[in-house]
């Protein structure tokens, strides 16, 4: 997902008989639905793992804009422009919220950018993807996002207060999101035979980096199962992913697409489709920094930051100087 | 140099009447900085009519383990809440 594969530092999952009081007390709070919130004491454990998933996650927002942000100075008509402008300021609002919740857990803004800079720190594998045509940005809405709003609607129930609420806000958002990215494919697909053909070429692309979005599958995790008993993650990957076939599915078909899966087919008695695997070790190359964008991915990042230093600096200054202005005309009076 | 910027606490109105709420957080420079960050970050979609900021670190909290002290007092004055004196229906709503 936006995060993949976050670990918890957990080699296997303490029994209730094995923790200290306080770890008890903790676990009881979050299988009673309690939120966690800053100041409270929580497991270590528990701490790193929520700064490692939210700032992953918070990266994935700021580097999601790259794709997306190719097309602001050609998209076809100045609505367009306007409402991709709009999409990709939300998606900057997005990685803000969510830093702003990493940091109530004790980890400074400068060191999380440090981490994504340097290349330390994760953020989702399908950024790394090029944008080729315009009906890419309508299948990033569409697949992207629609991916995005499958593991984010329940993590508005996670157990940490801060990271919950930044949900609620982003999930709000997201609807438009999906929703501006069918709409550019709906147009599409009315237009042109090449047109159509670009969305399906679209289609060909995105589809299994979109699967691979939500991770392999983790039903042997230990740190799946570890983030599950403290309600940090809710369901499994593989329960997402399905759920995401089974709802787009059918949505390519009113576009009149065709998924590029031979092995999609109705499974009538589980009520769901039956698909293929995605090809894990694309993905892994890809996580591992070797996808066909990482490389500029990251440098744009580090650009932006870099060429950004000068004017965060006189920003700094200039609030100085007014400071002591202010000091001076109050000594004065 | 490039330090980073004071982290701000960002309050909003959201309707004219109502008490400003807590929204968030963000870093900015100095105060006018940060509402004009917070109008970008937190107010994309007509969430309100005012913005206050106010430093981070400005912010007294209590702290969670003083929750006792301060919450139990009231619990165990129930006689502040209307509902624990019966009224006969003949005096009528009161």
């Amino acid at each position: 997902m936006y995060a993949q594969m976050v670990k918890t530092d957990a080699p296997r999952i303490k029994s209730r008989s094995e923790m200290d009081p306080r770890e008890r007390a903790f676990q009881e709070r979050i299988d009673a639905g309690q939120k966690i919130e800053p100041k409270e004491w929580m497991p270590e454990g528990y701490r790193r793992t929520l700064i490692r998933q939210i700032s992953q996650h918070a990266h994935s927002e700021i580097v999601g804009q790259l794709p997306e942000g190719n097309w602001i100075t050609r998209a076809p008509t100045l609505e367009r422009k306007a409402i991709l402008l709009a999409k990709v300021q939300d998606e900057a609002g997005h990685g803000l919220y969510l830093y702003c919740a990493a940091e109530t857990l004790g980890v400074s803004r400068d060191a999380l950018y440090d981490q994504l800079h340097s290349g330390k720190a994760k953020y989702s594998s399908i950024f790394n993807y090029p944008t080729l045509t315009w009906a890419d940005i309508g299948a990033i809405g569409w697949l992207v996002d629609g991916a995005a709003i499958m593991n984010q609607v329940p993590l508005q129930r996670c157990s940490y207060g801060p990271y919950a609420r930044a949900m609620v806000r982003i999930c709000k958002e997201e609807s438009f999101h999906q929703r501006q990215g069918y709409d550019i494919l709906m147009k599409m697909v009315k237009g042109t035979t090449a047109q159509k053909a670009m969305v399906q070429d679209a289609l060909d692309r995105w589809w299994w980096p979109s699967l691979m979005m939500f991770g392999p599958s983790d039903d042997a995790s230990v740190h799946s199962a570890q983030s599950m008993a403290w309600k940090i993650k809710q369901n499994s990957n593989d329960e997402l992913r399905q759920k995401f076939v089974d709802q787009t599915v059918p949505q390519a078909e009113y576009l009149g697409l065709t998924v590029p899966d031979p092995d999609l087919t109705w499974n009538e008695e589980k009520g769901g489709y039956d698909f293929g695997e995605p090809d894990w070790n694309e993905f892994f190359e890809v996580i591992a920094g070797n996808g066909p964008c990482n490389a500029e991915r990251l440098g744009a990042r580090r650009q932006a930051w870099d060429d950004g230093a000068w004017f965060r600096d006189g920003l700094t200054a200039h609030a100085e100087k007014a400071t002591a202005r202010r000091a001076r005309s109050v000594a004065a009076e | 140099m490039s330090s980073e910027w004071p982290l701000w606490e960002v309050f909003i109105r959201g309707q004219h009447g109502l008490n400003h709420r807590h929204v968030g957080s963000l870093h900015a420079p100095d105060a006018e900085m940060a509402i004009n960050n917070a109008r970008d970050v937190y107010v994309r979609r007509n969430e309100g009519v005012s913005i206050w900021v106010v430093r981070s670190i400005d912010i007294a909290a209590s702290s969670p383990s003083e929750k006792g002290p301060l919450f139990e007092p009231s619990n165990a004055k129930v006689y502040r809440h209307p509902t624990f004196f019966d009224i006969p229906d003949e005096v009528g709503h009161m």
